[in-house]
């Protein structure tokens, strides 16, 4: 048998993404946020999940990906970093899969841009690709290239 | 009781034991007389001696012993408390400390030698060695049985109650005192003389009761883990009852606003009971000063004595934690640098003894405190030529420095003008860890001195992190929290006030608060909000809330869109990002359960003040007429001001400066129709400041003057002299520059000392002067 990991999926626009479970929090729903002058526009807004106060990033933005349409509700998933609980806004929630290590494979050196830094790698699942997320790297990653993004 | 229990027990009990031992003996060494005091340091070490005795930490019992010898011996008056023994006893009181500490950590003594103080100590005790004086004791003639006896001696038990001779316990007590680690009781046991059963067992006993009397337990010991999950649960709660008394205000079912009312009182009490379980007097950290002092004192042979008020002064338990290290080091500081040795203070006319004095009060809930010394003050000079050598600031700039600027320099890190790096200080750390420990907690430090009569440090700390009343705002249609400690008061204008109230001075905004001018900072401009809201407040006759805070010593006035309520907030700590951000201090959940911001008052005045654009206009840009500063932090920019006609002040970008002159009328040459002075070797054209912004010509007579002030300005090896009427300071702040196009030759205008100042620009000025040329003419 050949080692497996679980990962919680969602969709970045058409993307397939996968963040390791032991990682993930909770997922929620869309909640409201309060907005954070000043501050890169990739931190969409703080959070309040049950009196602790969360930050939200949104991963299009952190990608470079064109804005979600505004009919579109984003989801939580909410993970654990070393500078606390923080959220990420996705558009879509996927199962969690088993993948195994075996399909694992090294991020293309074409990969460029924002994806360069915040992609661990891929798996090649039967029928598509699942890109693994580095949480922590997306969340305090080089705040110039946050900055960049947003705009 | 397990054993582990039982050391844990007997560690938090010494330690508090300690801690009274180490005042107990300084209050000793100043009155050697008092009995009770005496009494007290006895009966501590007899306790540590004892328990550590039972609790087979031979190491500990060993060095107690000897110690509770010597006490024994100063207590009956056989000895007198001498510097040298009250410096042992201390040492001993130190590897008293360092063995708990040990026992702490690792459940032993840990490899120790202790045979040095031990000897020490002997050596003490035995300086009048009389063994028929211990023989009176012994037989039950304490000489001063007035004196509370705090605990039977064994060998007293033994004796009364006919168990053991005299004689024999006089020669356990020898042996004791000889150097034999064993108690009288094992030694006699040893020696033959009485069995255990029958004699050493009751005489415990009864010392055991005479122990047990001990204040009936009024106070319990509780964990600080305990107290900070039920501040958390206090924290949640309040949340909950602002939500609840929110949620009711908008019903009309009375008996549930009845409800919800005792609730938020019950609730308010709660959480002052609970706030009040976490408070602790400053007097704790400070209890351990006379000592500290003590020690730096003698260690530089300088004679201080330490006074206090406001001991019961009471701040939160992570407050007095997080102020505990930084205090100690402004009372080394104060000791080892402040206070002069006693030769020198003789030869100033001060008394030999300096004066340390720390001071605690509250005030606008906040706590204040102060470190004095009557000592010699800082030495401006040094700390001036220190910086210069360190390259913490340029010859330049020290040159221009007020006292007060320079006393601040201490703060920086690196400097230190200690001559001689002493175990106490003179690393080079220190102060700017002060500071920077006080700041992270919310607080402010300050020095003042004067030259020859002492420095004071104060401080501002806020009592408590947790929950902080607060002012709730809303702008851009976001709420946001305001400490109230930074509120002063608030303002409304309506209709025609506001129209009319508001006052550009050169596209600054102010505000005649009680005839002064209140600088204006419009919150939403300054978190760069949506434009709409701008324009409606400057120019529809909208309402306008001005909300006066206190930055520091300054003030102005914060416009926001609505004023709300007070509110009293839990405060939450924000993530690395948004701290970076210097404009939050943290997040709070509203009544609602939405999340707002509390606005860090300092950020934001520093962000208001803020502009790189001086440095900018210097490269002749003139481009960009955007009236904020691209926010570059906290930068603060030195300017020197010069007067400017009657009432006028003036302000230029130090950068620009390269002299201050003064020319006699004598020394203005005319060169091509132009006013020049010879300067170093070359000749400068010379440019009257308020003619040219005047546009008037020079008028043959500039009498009046005898001197003429000259702001060197240079370029490329080139000078022109700029000639005011009189040069006033220079000061280093943040300000914003608000640009207005009028005139040539004005930058445009900023605070700057809580007044409105021009900013001189000296390329337009030169160019305005119809002088382009100066600098050609120059060169040839």
């Amino acid at each position: 048998m050949a080692k497996t990991q679980q990962f919680c999926t969602f969709f970045l626009k058409d993307q397939f993404f996968g963040v390791p479970v032991q990682q993930v929090q909770e997922v929620i729903r869309f909640q409201e946020m309060t907005r954070v002058p000043l501050v890169p526009p990739v931190i969409r807004g703080l959070i309040n999940l049950r009196g602790q106060i969360v930050m939200a990033i949104d991963l299009r933005r952190r990608f470079g990906m064109p804005e979600r349409p505004e009919s579109e509700l984003p989801m939580n998933v909410v993970v654990r970093t070393d500078d606390g609980a923080v959220s990420f806004l996705v558009d879509e929630i996927g199962d969690v899969l088993e993948a195994e290590e075996d399909s694992f494979e090294s991020p293309p050196d074409t990969l460029q841009g924002p994806g360069r830094d915040l992609v661990q790698g891929v798996y090649k699942l039967e029928d598509h690709l699942m890109l693994v997320l580095d949480a922590q790297r997306a969340v305090t990653g080089g705040e110039e290239s946050m900055a960049q993004n947003g705009n | 009781m397990s054993d582990a229990e039982i050391v844990k027990e007997f560690l938090v009990e010494s330690y508090e034991n300690l801690d009274r031992l180490d005042q107990d003996l300084i209050a000793l060494e100043k009155d050697p007389g008092n009995r009770d005091t005496m009494a007290s340091i006895f009966r501590t070490i007899h306790t540590i001696k004892g328990t550590s005795g039972f609790l087979a930490f031979n190491q500990l019992e060993a060095v107690t012993h000897v110690g509770e010898s010597l006490l024994a011996r100063l207590r009956d008056g056989q000895l007198t408390l001498a510097p040298e023994i009250t410096t042992a006893l201390l040492s001993m009181v130190d590897a008293v400390r360092q063995m708990l500490g040990s026992i702490e950590a690792t459940g032993n003594e840990g490899e120790r030698n202790d045979q040095e103080l031990i000897a020490t100590l002997t050596r003490l005790l035995e300086t009048r060695e009389e063994p028929s004086a211990a023989s009176a004791r012994v037989n039950g003639n304490p000489p001063k049985s007035a004196l509370p006896q705090p605990r039977p001696n064994l060998g007293d038990i033994l004796t009364r109650e006919g168990k053991a001779k005299a004689s024999d316990v006089v020669e356990a007590l020898a042996q004791q005192n000889a150097g034999d680690p064993g108690h009288v009781g094992e030694i006699l046991v040893e020696k033959g003389t009485v069995k255990p059963q029958d004699g050493v067992d009751d005489a415990l006993n009864i010392q055991q009761q005479a122990r047990g009397q001990s204040a009936s337990d009024s106070t319990i010991r509780v964990d600080v883990g305990q107290l900070d999950r039920l501040m958390n649960g206090m924290s949640e709660l309040v949340l909950l009852r602002n939500q609840i008394v929110q949620y009711t205000n908008s019903t009309d079912d009375s008996e549930l606003l009845g409800t919800s009312q005792r609730l938020n009182l019950l609730t308010t009490e709660l959480q002052e009971g609970v706030m009040k379980t976490r408070m602790q007097p400053i007097g704790n950290i400070w209890s351990k000063f006379p000592r500290t002092v003590r020690d730096v004192a003698l260690g530089c042979g300088k004679q201080v004595r330490i006074e206090m008020d406001g001991k019961e002064t009471e701040l939160d338990k992570t407050i007095i934690e997080a102020i505990k290290d930084p205090l100690t080091h402004l009372v080394r500081n104060a000791v080892d640098h402040g206070i002069e040795s006693p030769e020198g203070r003789r030869a100033a006319g001060k008394n030999p003894e300096g004066l340390l004095f720390l001071r605690a009060f509250h005030e606008g809930g906040q706590v204040n405190i102060e470190i004095t010394d009557d000592g010699a003050g800082l030495d401006y000079e040094k700390i001036r030529n220190k910086a210069i050598q360190k390259a913490l600031i340029t010859a330049d700039q020290a040159a221009r420095m007020t006292e007060r600027e320079i006393a601040h320099l201490i703060f920086l890190p690196g400097l230190s003008t200690a001559e001689k790096v002493t175990n106490v200080s003179g690393r080079g750390v220190g102060m700017d860890v002060v500071r920077t420990n006080i700041e992270k907690i919310g607080g402010i430090v300050d020095v003042q001195s004067k030259p020859g009569q002492g420095s004071t440090v104060r401080m501002k700390i806020p009592l408590t992190l947790a929950i902080i009343p607060a002012l709730i705002v809303a702008s851009g249609g976001d709420r946001y929290a305001i400490p109230q400690v930074s509120l002063l008061e608030l303002v409304r204008l309506e209709g025609e006030q506001a129209r009319k109230g508001i006052e550009q001075v050169n596209g600054a905004p102010v505000y005649r608060l009680r005839e002064r001018l209140l600088p204006l900072v419009y919150l939403n401009r300054e978190l760069k909000m949506n434009a709409k809201r701008q324009d409606a407040e400057t120019s529809e006759a909208q309402n306008v809330n001005i909300v006066v805070l206190r930055a520091d010593d300054r003030q102005f006035g914060l416009v926001v869109d609505e004023i709300n309520d007070t509110e009293e907030i839990v405060v939450k700590p924000l993530s690395k990002q948004l701290k970076s951000i210097n404009t939050y201090a943290g997040a709070t959940i509203m009544g609602d359960g939405k999340v707002a911001l509390i606005l860090d008052v300092m950020g934001l005045a520093q962000r208001a003040r803020v502009v790189s654009e001086v440095r900018d206009r210097t490269s002749r840009d003139k481009g960009g007429e955007e009236s904020l500063g691209t926010g570059t932090g906290s930068q603060r920019n030195a300017v020197l001001l010069f007067q400017y006609q009657e009432n006028g002040r003036m302000a230029v970008d130090l950068a620009l400066v390269a002299r201050l002159e003064e020319f006699s009328r004598n020394a203005v040459e005319i060169a091509a129709d132009h006013e020049v002075v010879q300067y170093r070797g070359q000749i400068m054209p010379l440019v009257r400041v308020s003619e040219v912004l005047e546009g008037r010509h020079r008028q043959a007579a500039q009498t009046g003057q005898e001197s003429l002030h000259v702001v060197v300005y240079s370029d490329k090896g080139r000078s022109v002299g700029l000639v005011v009427d009189r040069i006033l300071d220079i000061v280093e702040e943040s300000f914003v520059i608000e640009r207005h196009t009028g005139r040539k030759g004005i930058l445009g205008s900023a605070v700057i000392q809580k007044r409105v100042t021009d900013i001189l620009d000296v390329p337009g000025l030169i160019a305005a002067a119809d002088q382009s040329q100066l600098l050609t003419e120059a060169q040839a």
